[in-house]
């Protein structure tokens, strides 16, 4: 997209309510792609069995202008029937789960745990020589715990990316 | 009305109830169900194509030209991937078409099966919307719902993908009646609060411009009256895109031609020196703006759309008023009346001053010839000799499209009909066959290059076969005109395959499809052969031999802000007009 007034790039997550019939995600990961927006993070799930409806929260950067245009087209979309920048109707709660495994002997592994502890990560499975743990924040929190994880054995990672939601007692 | 049918069945009866009676297709393995179902029916009217892209093409004059959406039907695979062009096209110039793709049977869906393709997944970028079908008991509504789409808020083109299984199932029908789109609600009032700002500042405005586009057409005929009412009351100039034309009578004194690359020299300076814009249904299209840091620096813009996407696209509004054009127009007139607005007449008298020194300049004045028919010249003689018919006009893409726009003039809306978004060479004439199809006893003519023209050439025996008397009338140039112009523009007049080689003789070739061949290349000879094809009750292909350097002029070299236009009267320097920086535009 041309930068028009070369404003600076924010952060916005932005929540979606859609109907859950097949190829929507297509429609909205394509809608990303083929217009040359980024996606940051991006999680589904069916929320309403009865009315099928499904949540879609997308965290994703650009200009204002090319947010807002993010929004519109989103919303032109025929099967989205609502599209909520949380970022700017107010403090939205935005969590992420992550499992992160680490592998290592000794003292290692005894300062990785004093880590997960203090990060309030559970350890969800043990071996002899490998630990998993899941631990649930905000992304900024799980950067931090991934990368005092790794000088300690870190294997790999499994994030859900952001699922996120409006605070107060309105809904989207 | 709940009846059991087959999925074929119900293909048939949810056109009949969306009151649809002409549909453009072509048969294949995976509709043969619905043809069948066609046969035991006589309420829709098919037309049978050459090529799918024509179908589509001719759905899309036929709505352009009705109002009404246009039906396509094809077969799956090369049936589905040949309609693609037709689909973007529509896509791009906002034109209601409903078009139905056979599918194989969904047991073999992802299996490679012979003439299968991912239809909706090759068609989900170049449709407003798609559908595949999986269950039979979904049909109807699926059809319902796409007319629904495909015409309601900004229209576009509706792919509804069935497969051939689900033609011969038996399920339920349910009829159009109650099928409203469940999250699909364009809003048609724009916001009052919003519309009272617009017109406070538009009463208030010394250098204002009305600059109107494709969406007062798309609002239907009640909308370009609204745009003339206003016009009347606030005694402000209007101009208008490609698009736009017909909306606004181009015979009208506050008519200021069209605006952008090859508009008026008065439009595009009008727009960069005005205080207040209203932008009616157009969307800052990069041919519109040019150089967008430059584009109309001291005017505060208004936008009345009707797809919230477009607001603040490309060009950032101090007003966006969403909704439909004719609702806002129609709201704008009474907030006008109601504050008893009175333009600043003074203010308004020397910024006519000003538009018509910018008029002196005959920006669309070309060099005439005795010897040679100049493009603009043939373009002349045939708006002379048909402006009092009941007349449609279809383009190709190229030099003659931007001819024809400049120098016919249109009073009416729905009357042009031209592929402006995409620019699909090859539109124009099964555009006109369809045009023709929705208005039998109009004068139809396709204004086409004679490159273009060659692109679906086809369609001629489809015009033949349902007596569509289309007329074609080339500017034969012997050159990719436009593109020739552009290698003088940037790559120093290197001509890289842009002659029209081995051209076919039109007026055998005409004649070998059992319509009727001119050929003219001679002034003096012009108006008399124009009234030759006038006559003839059949399909018509002209031969009309122009002068084959002529440039189209004026212009607005990409990357240039729009008072550096190059006039007829400043041709020279050409090739230096564009910078390094609009080389990479298109
Ligand atoms: C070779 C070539 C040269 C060209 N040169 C020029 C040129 O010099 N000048 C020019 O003008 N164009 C030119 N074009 C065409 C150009 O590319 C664009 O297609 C055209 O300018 C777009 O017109 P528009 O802005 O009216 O938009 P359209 O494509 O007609 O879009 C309509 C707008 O109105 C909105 N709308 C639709 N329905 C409604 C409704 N009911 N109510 C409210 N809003 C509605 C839509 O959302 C959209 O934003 C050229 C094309 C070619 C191929
Ligand atoms: C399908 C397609 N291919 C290529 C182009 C690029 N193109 C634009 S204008 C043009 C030349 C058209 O030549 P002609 O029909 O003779 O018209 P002229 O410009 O000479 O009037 C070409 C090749 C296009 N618009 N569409
Ligand atoms: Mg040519």
């Amino acid at each position: 997209m041309p930068p028009i007034n070369n404003e600076p790039a924010e952060r916005h997550t932005l929540s979606l309510l859609v109907d859950n019939e097949p190829g929507v995600l297509a429609r909205i990961v394509g809608l990303f792609s083929g217009r040359g927006y980024n996606i940051d993070s991006l999680t589904v799930s069916e929320v309403s069995h009865d009315s099928r409806r499904s949540r879609i929260t997308v965290v994703t950067t650009g200009a204002p202008m090319i947010i807002e245009q993010i929004k519109s087209q989103l919303d032109r979309l025929v099967p989205v029937h609502r599209v909520v920048d949380l970022t700017v109707t107010g403090k939205a709660v935005e969590r992420e789960l992550a499992l992160i495994k680490v592998r290592g002997k000794g003292e290692i592994r005894q300062e990785a745990l004093l880590i997960a502890d203090s990060f309030r990560a559970r350890t969800v499975d043990t071996t002899l020589e490998s630990f998993v743990f899941e631990i649930t924040g905000k992304p900024e929190k799980i950067d931090q715990f991934v990368s005092l994880l790794e000088p300690l054995g870190l294997v790999e990672v499994s994030r859900t990316g952001v699922a996120a939601i409006g605070r107060g007692p309105d809904s989207m | 009305m709940m009846r059991e049918m087959t999925g074929a069945e119900m293909v048939m009866q949810a056109l009949i109830d969306q009151g649809v009676e002409h549909m453009f297709g072509y048969p294949g393995g995976a509709v043969l169900p619905i043809y069948d179902a066609m046969f035991h029916q006589n309420q829709v009217k098919h037309v049978l194509v050459r090529h799918e892209q024509g179908a589509v093409h001719m759905a899309e004059g036929y709505a352009r030209s009705s109002g009404k959406a246009g039906v396509v039907l094809v077969t799956s695979g090369p049936g589905a991937t040949n309609a693609v062009t037709g689909l973007t096209d529509a896509l791009l110039d906002s034109i209601p078409v409903v078009c139905i793709t056979g599918q194989v049977p969904t047991h073999l869906i992802g299996s490679d099966a012979f003439q299968e393709c991912d239809t909706v997944g090759i068609t989900r970028p170049c449709t407003k919307h798609n559908y595949l079908v999986r269950d039979v008991n979904d049909l109807a509504r699926v059809l319902h719902e796409a007319f629904y789409v495909a015409q309601n808020g900004r229209p576009g083109p509706v792919v509804v993908d069935i497969p051939k299984d689900v033609q011969f199932a038996k399920g339920i029908y349910v009829g159009p009646e109650n099928i409203q789109h469940k999250t699909y609600q364009p809003k048609l009032r724009g916001d009052d609060e919003k519309i009272r700002a617009a017109v406070e500042l538009l009463a208030k405005a010394k250098k204002p411009i009305f600059y109107t586009g494709g969406g007062v057409i798309n609002s239907g005929p009640e909308a370009s009256r609204l745009l003339r009412e206003f016009a009347r009351l606030s005694g402000y100039p209007v101009t208008s895109t490609l698009m736009g034309l017909g909306a606004y009578p181009a015979s009208d004194k506050q008519w200021l031609g069209m605006l952008g690359m090859h508009g008026t020299y008065e439009a595009n300076m009008a727009m960069h020196d005005c205080d207040v814009m209203l932008c009616v249904g157009a969307r800052f299209d990069d041919r519109i703006t040019g150089r967008l840091d430059a584009f109309s620096p001291g005017s505060k813009k208004i936008h009345i759309d009707i797809d919230p996407s477009s607001i603040n696209k490309n060009v950032k509004v101090d007003i966006p008023i969403i909704g439909d054009v004719k609702h806002v127009l129609e709201d704008m007139l009474t907030t006008w009346r109601g504050m008893k607005a009175e333009p600043d007449r003074r203010a308004i008298a020397s910024w006519w001053g000003e538009i018509d020194r910018w008029r002196a300049r005959k920006s669309l004045s070309y060099a005439k010839s005795p010897d040679v028919i100049k493009p603009q010249y043939a373009i002349e003689r045939l708006y002379h000799a048909v402006k009092d018919k009941d007349v449609y006009i279809t383009t190709e893409v190229g030099q003659h499209q931007m001819w024809a726009a400049q120098h016919f003039h249109f009073e009416e809306p729905n009357r042009w009909m031209t592929s402006g978004g995409l620019g699909t060479m090859g539109y124009g004439l099964p555009a006109a066959i369809g045009a023709q199809v929705a208005h039998p006893e109009s004068l139809v003519i396709d204004i086409a290059g004679e490159a273009s023209i060659q692109m679906c050439l086809q369609e001629l025996s489809t015009a033949l076969q349902f007596n569509l008397p289309v007329k074609i009338f080339v500017l034969n140039n012997e050159y990719m005109g436009m593109v020739r112009q552009w290698q003088d523009l940037l790559h120093g007049g290197r001509y890289s395959h842009s002659y029209s080689e081995s051209l076919p003789d039109f007026v055998k070739l005409a004649e070998a499809y059992g319509g009727v061949g001119i050929r003219c290349s001679r002034p003096g000879d012009l108006d008399a052969a124009i009234q030759e094809m006038l006559k003839a009750d059949r399909p018509v292909l002209f031969d009309c031999i122009v002068d084959q350097k002529e440039n189209c002029l004026p212009m607005i070299p990409s990357g240039k802000p729009h008072n550096e236009m190059i006039l007829p009267d400043h041709p020279e320097g050409l090739d230096e007009a564009i910078s390094e920086e609009g080389k990479i535009m298109v």
